[in-house]
C-alpha cells in the first residue's frame, strides 16, 4: 500500500483498503476558515448541540483578516461565539495567519493525520506527511456532527524531481512547470506524490509549495515523505502521531519525471494556471502590482528572498509591492531578521498576515486594466479584483525583480 | 420511478472555476437569495438574463476546480439550475453539488452533443439524456448508489439527520 492509502485505512479501522473503494475515515482535524458560516448554519440545520469533539475543531480568521466589511465582521462574531459556546480551544484569530501557515506553526499538521478544512490548498499538509483535502462547508458540517466523512481512496500518481535545482529557482518554478505541462485536471480525483532525490532534499517550506499547488493539478490530496528535518520540525511539539511509508514495489497509476537541472524561473500568464512560460520569454509586461504573501509564496524564505533582491534598492515608479507575511511568526521573524525594514525602505507597503488580496476580497485588489504580478497560486479571472485586471503568478524572487524593474522580469540578473 | 429532469441548456467551456462561477468578492454573502444574484457572474454577466424557467447547464472538463467555496453550487442551485453535465467535474465541487441536493453529471463528449439553447429531457435513473427536437440519445455515466442515497434524500443534511435519528 502507498502511505496515503495507509493513512486511510488506519482512519477507516480496515487493515488494507484499494484505489476506488469508499471508505468512512475519523477526521484528527476539522478547519472551518471565516469564509465559511456556511458551516455552522448547516451544523445547526443537522440539529446536534455539540460537535462531535471540541479539540478537533480549528477556526481560522485569515481570509478577512481583519474584517473589512460590517458583513464579514458579522460573520467572524458569529464564529466566535460559537467556538466559544462549544469549548473550542484552536481558535486562531485576525493576529494568527493564514490557515494552512497557522496550523504546522501550531504542530496540529502532523504525519498520519486525516486534516480537513474548508479550504482547497489543505493538500498542503502533505508536505508534512498527513493526508490533507478540501471540502466545502456542508460536508464540514456534518464532520462537526460524526467526527467521520466519506471518501473515495484515490489513486496516486508519482511525480519525480531529478536534477540539481539551478540558482534563482525555487520550488514555484517547479511546480508551475509541472502544472504547465500536465495541466489542470491531470490528477482530478487523486493523490500525488512528489518524490526523488531532489525533493528528499527540499526544505519543509518548499514541499509545503509543492503539496499546495497540487489542487492546481486537481488532485484530492498530496504526499511527500517526511524527511529528517521534517521530523525534527515536529520533535519540538512532542505530539503523537504516526508515520507511514510507502511499500516497496508500490504501482503508480502514472509515473511523471522531471528533470530540473536546466529550469528556468516560470510565470502562469492571465488567464489559467497552467498558462506557463519561462519568464524570460514573457515579453517585458508591464506591471502595477506585484503581491508577496498567501499559503503559497508567504512565508520566511520567500520575503527572504524578496529582501535578498532589494535590499538598497527602489521599486520602480508606478509600481505597488504588497507584503503580507503568512503568519504573525513569519512577520516577527521577519522583523527580526531586518527583512521588514530592508523592504519597506524599498517602497513596499507591508499589510497584515491573512489572505489580503489573494482571492480579491480586500488589501490590494485590482481595477479594471491592472497587473499584478503574484506569489500565491491562482489567476482565474477576477481572482484578485476585476475580471479585466491580468494576473501573473510566480516565484517570489520574479515578483521581487519584476516589482524592481517595473515589469516582469527574470530574477536571475540579481541573485547571487 | 424514473428521475427525469428537462430544461433548455446553457453551454459553457473547459475549467470554469469557481471564481467565474461566483466571485470571490462576493464571499461574505450568507443569504442564499443574496448569492443567487451572483451566478456566473465572472464568466458570463446575462448568464441570469439568459436563464429560462428549467435551465441545464452543460459544460467541458473540470467545471469547478479551483477554490472548496460552496457558494458556487448554492448560487446554481437558488438561481434555478437543475442540474449540472460536464465532460468531467472537479471534485470538491461535486461532493459540494451532492451534498446540497444539485444533480451533477459526468458525460465524456458532451460538449460536442448538445448545442447552446436545446430543450433536453434527461433520465438520471437509466443514465441517458436526449435532445428533444433531434431525438438523439447521449448516456450518461450513472450515479453511484452511496451518491444516489444522498441526493434522493434531498442532500447531506437530511440525509445525516436521518442518520443519527
Ligand atoms: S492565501 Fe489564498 S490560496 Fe491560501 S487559503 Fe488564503 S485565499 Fe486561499
Amino acid at each position: 500500500m502507498h502511505a496515503l492509502e495507509k493513512i486511510l485505512a488506519k482512519a477507516s479501522g480496515r487493515k488494507k483498503v484499494q484505489a476506488g473503494d469508499i471508505v468512512t475515515v475519523a477526521v484528527d482535524v476539522a478547519g472551518i476558515n471565516d469564509l465559511y458560516l456556511q458551516v455552522l448554519q448547516s451544523f445547526t440545520k443537522i440539529g446536534l448541540p455539540k460537535v462531535w469533539d471540541p479539540d478537533k475543531v480549528v477556526f481560522f480568521f485569515d481570509h478577512y483578516a481583519p474584517a473589512p466589511t460590517i458583513k464579514s465582521a458579522s460573520n467572524q462574531k458569529e464564529m466566535r461565539d460559537f467556538a466559544n459556546s462549544q469549548g473550542i480551544k484552536h481558535v486562531f484569530d485576525i493576529n494568527s495567519g493564514v490557515c494552512h501557515q497557522v496550523l504546522v506553526e501550531a504542530g496540529l499538521s502532523l504525519p498520519g493525520k486525516i486534516v480537513v478544512i474548508t479550504d482547497s490548498h489543505s493538500t498542503t499538509h502533505g508536505a508534512l506527511g498527513a493526508f490533507g483535502t478540501g471540502v466545502g462547508a456542508t460536508d464540514q458540517a456534518a464532520i462537526l456532527a460524526t467526527g467521520q466523512t466519506w471518501m473515495m481512496v484515490p489513486e496516486i500518481i508519482s511525480m519525480r524531481i531529478e536534477g540539481e535545482i539551478p540558482k534563482g529557482v525555487s520550488a514555484k518554478d517547479i511546480v508551475l512547470k509541472i502544472v504547465g505541462e500536465l495541466g489542470p485536471s491531470v490528477a482530478a480525483y487523486k493523490g500525488v506524490e512528489y518524490l526523488g532525490e531532489t525533493v528528499k532534499q527540499l526544505p519543509l517550506a518548499e514541499r509545503m509549495v509543492l503539496c499546495n499547488m497540487a489542487v492546481e493539478l486537481g488532485a484530492k490530496t498530496a504526499y511527500i515523505q517526511p524527511n529528517q528535518q521534517v521530523l525534527e520540525y515536529l520533535d519540538a511539539y512532542q505530539k503523537d502521531y504516526e508515520l507511514f511509508e510507502t511499500d516497496p514495489g508500490f504501482k503508480y497509476q502514472a509515473e511523471h519525471v522531471f528533470d530540473v537541472e536546466n529550469l528556468k524561473p516560470q510565470v502562469a500568464l492571465p488567464h489559467s494556471i497552467d498558462n506557463v512560460v519561462p519568464v524570460e520569454e514573457s515579453g517585458k509586461k508591464r506591471i502595477h502590482q506585484a503581491f508577496i504573501g498567501t499559503c503559497t509564496g508567504g512565508r520566511l524564505a520567500d520575503i527572504k528572498a524578496a529582501a535578498e533582491i532589494l535590499k538598497g534598492k527602489r521599486i520602480a515608479d508606478g509600481t505597488r509591492l504588497i507584503i503580507m507575511p503568512a503568519s504573525t511568526k513569519v512577520l516577527m521573524e521577519a522583523i527580526n531578521k531586518g527583512y521588514l525594514q530592508t523592504l519597506l525602505e524599498a517602497g513596499a507597503t507591508f499589510s497584515a498576515p491573512g489572505c489580503g488580496p489573494c482571492l480579491g476580497t480586500h488589501q490590494g485588489i485590482l481595477a479594471p486594466g491592472e497587473a499584478c504580478i503574484t506569489t500565491s497560486s491562482r489567476n482565474f479571472p477576477g481572482r484578485m479584483g476585476s475580471t479585466e485586471a491580468e494576473v501573473y503568478v510566480a516565484s517570489p524572487a520574479t515578483v521581487a525583480a519584476s516589482a524592481l524593474k517595473g515589469y516582469l522580469c527574470d530574477p536571475r540578473e540579481w541573485m547571487e | 420511478m424514473d428521475w427525469i429532469i428537462k430544461g433548455t441548456v446553457l453551454k459553457f467551456s473547459d475549467n470554469i472555476d469557481t471564481d467565474q462561477i461566483y466571485p470571490g468578492r462576493y464571499l461574505e454573502l450568507t443569504d442564499p437569495k443574496d448569492i443567487a444574484r451572483h451566478a456566473m457572474e465572472g464568466v458570463d454577466s446575462s448568464f441570469l438574463k439568459r436563464m429560462k424557467e428549467s435551465t441545464i447547464l452543460i459544460a467541458g472538463k473540470n467545471f469547478g476546480c479551483g477554490s472548496s467555496r460552496e457558494h458556487a453550487v448554492i448560487t446554481l442551485l437558488h438561481a434555478g439550475v437543475k442540474a449540472v453535465i460536464a465532460e468531467s467535474f472537479a471534485r470538491i465541487f461535486f461532493r459540494n453539488a451532492i451534498n446540497l441536493g444539485l444533480p451533477v453529471l459526468i458525460c465524456p463528449g458532451i460538449s460536442q452533443g448538445v448545442e447552446d439553447g436545446s430543450l433536453v429531457e434527461m433520465n438520471l435513473t437509466r443514465g441517458v439524456m436526449s435532445v428533444v427536437e433531434s431525438g438523439s440519445e447521449i448516456k450518461m455515466q450513472k450515479i453511484p448508489s452511496n451518491v444516489a442515497e444522498i441526493l434522493n434524500k434531498g442532500g447531506l443534511i437530511p440525509y445525516i439527520r436521518a442518520s443519527i435519528k
